[in-house]
């Protein structure tokens, strides 16, 4: 990260009058590999489920197991039709986001005592790595026991899933910032806060948002394990649901919910990312 | 501002980089430090600025000696080090204060006088290696530092740009009568900028010769006297002689 940040590469800049031209054709070209790279990416998937349903139809795969993807569309439809569907959905990216928040705030505060103190480092680091070899499902049990089976211990869960990912990723954002590049700030006299605020946050925002982005991908895993341990409502109750009524397309309607939020609050994340790092001089396939 | 340093010398892990080096310098004097690859002269620099501390040896700025940072001493590194997330014109306000409409204005003088006119919005990864170099030199001008530290400054320069910019130091120079040290490998450089050129030689660094410099400015790039300065540092530079 460091040398990609130093290195200043040769640029070419555009001649003011053609400017806002070049602007809108990079657009254009912008959206035209947007469509292109869809449409090449959606072939397969569309040929395997046209597969799929016409196997379906013929009764060739056993519609008890594997139901057509028809059905599987029908029951979302349904469930979105009589309500259910949104309940489940909603109470389930609450528990994402809620979790995610706690696990990505604390997370910011150790990981910056941990990056900024050396002190801090040698006191809490070894600790917290030895507890990340832990998988963090292996805790549920305790939080289970300790804090029931309510929301409060389905959200720690997440928070510690989402912790991890984001603590490591800022600390090494900190301590990876570029040497030269603070004492370009020390040569203007700033002061430790300054330099923190103005060298060392800009710095390792690359870092921070890469931990988030897969905090938040362990934030879903996780609300699953959650909502399969015991769960009345969520995407996750209904995989356990759909099992013990033998109802597969109710799985599979959860699976593929839980693909497209999960996609969505990535995208959103992605989002935040490209605005906040357009400045970063990466290669643009 | 004065300058002196009295037998700095600067060891890595057991090798010595630089040693003993002893130099006066007066205020608003230009001070070339010129020597072959690898001798110590950033590290001899950074000594002086105190982003370094770890030197042996006493360096006094004007009549203190510390190692502290001084905020009146402005630096350009070997390398832009620009803040890839602010664009030109951020960069070159990065170390002013005061109102945001004041520091512009500066700073866009300062941009105008090294060719960079136009370009305040472009971001580090647009520049080219040369365009990169002058706003940092922009940077480093734009606080008018009474020290000013400079490592190789214009040698990513085309020899026309390079000229200018020389030229445009000079401007700041007699401005604010700022002491400059400038490391450099062009010798036409060291002449034609400063009022004394030390040579340091040798691994460890030191201090070979200092050549004195008494012409009068504006200078002439192609006088009889600056080639005949040019022939004697060759030769004090030249390895194969002891
Ligand atoms: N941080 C460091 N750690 C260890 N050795 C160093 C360090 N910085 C410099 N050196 C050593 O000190 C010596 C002088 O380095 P320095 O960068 O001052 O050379 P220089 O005269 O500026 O060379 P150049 O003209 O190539 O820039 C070199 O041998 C280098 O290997
Ligand atoms: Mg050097």
């Amino acid at each position: 990260m460091a040398e990609q940040q130093n290195n200043v590469t040769a640029g070419y800049v555009k001649p003011a009058p053609s400017e806002v031209r070049g602007k809108k054709a990079s657009i254009k070209k912008k959206k035209d590999s947007l469509v292109k790279t869809v449409f090449m990416g959606s072939i397969i998937p569309v040929l395997l489920i046209i597969i799929w349903e016409i196997l379906c139809r013929a009764g060739v795969v056993p519609s008890n197991q594997l139901p057509a993807p028809s059905t599987i569309v029908e029951k979302i439809i349904s469930m979105a039709q009589d309500g259910s569907l949104w309940g489940h959905v909603w109470i389930t990216t609450y528990r994402v986001l809620v979790g995610f928040v706690i696990g990505t705030v604390a997370a910011i505060v150790l990981g910056s005592f941990v990056g900024f103190y050396k002190k801090a480092e040698q006191l809490f680091d070894p600790m917290i790595q030895a507890f990340r070899s832990i998988p963090s499902l292996a805790w549920v049990p305790l939080f289970i026991l300790w804090l029931g089976i309510g929301e409060t211990s389905k959200v720690t869960m997440i928070a510690v899933g989402v912790f991890f990912p984001v603590y490591l990723n800022i600390v090494s954002g900190i301590l990876g910032v570029d040497r030269k590049l603070i004492e370009v700030g020390k040569m203007y006299g700033l002061n430790t806060l300054q330099l923190v605020k103005r060298i060392i946050l800009p710095a390792s925002l690359p870092s921070f948002l890469v931990g988030m982005r897969s905090g938040l991908g362990l934030g879903w895993m996780f609300v699953v394990a959650a909502e399969l341990m015991g769960a009345s409502q969520g995407l996750g109750f209904l995989l356990v649901f759909g099992q013990n009524m033998s109802s597969p397309e109710t799985i599979l309607a959860s699976i593929i919910l839980f693909a497209i939020i999960g996609k969505i609050t990535d995208w959103i994340l992605k989002l935040v990312e490209d605005r906040s790092l357009h400045w970063q001089d990466r290669l643009e396939k | 501002m004065s300058l002196a340093l009295r037998d700095v010398s600067r060891t890595f892990n057991g090798t010595t980089a630089v040693q003993n080096v002893n130099l006066e310098v007066q205020p608003g004097e230009i001070i070339g430090l010129l020597g072959t690859s690898g001798c110590g002269k950033s590290t001899l620099l950074r000594a002086i600025s105190g982003l370094d501390p770890e030197y042996d040896g006493e360096i006094e700025i004007n009549g203190t000696v510390s190692k502290e940072i001084h905020d009146t001493t402005g630096f350009i590194f070997q390398e832009p080090r620009l803040l890839p997330w602010l664009n030109v014109l951020d960069n070159v306000t990065f170390g002013l204060t005061g109102s945001r409409k004041d520091k512009e204005n500066r700073a866009i003088d300062y941009l105008e006088s090294v060719g960079l006119r136009g370009k305040e919005k472009l971001y580090p990864r647009e520049l080219s290696g040369g365009m990169a170099q002058r706003v940092a030199i922009a940077r480093a001008l734009v606080t008018s530092p009474e020290i000013l530290l400079l490592d190789e400054p214009f040698s990513a320069l085309d020899a026309f740009t390079k000229m200018q910019l020389q030229d445009l130091l000079l401007d700041v120079w007699k401005k604010y009568q700022s002491t400059i040290v400038l490391v450099t490998h062009d010798i036409d450089e060291a002449t034609y900028l400063c009022d004394r050129v030390v040579i340091l030689r040798g691994q460890p660094g030191e201090v070979e010769k200092e050549v004195t410099i008494e012409q009068e400015r504006p200078r002439d790039r192609g006088s009889e006297e600056l080639a005949h300065l040019k022939s004697e540092i060759l030769e004090s530079l030249d390895l194969s002689k002891q």
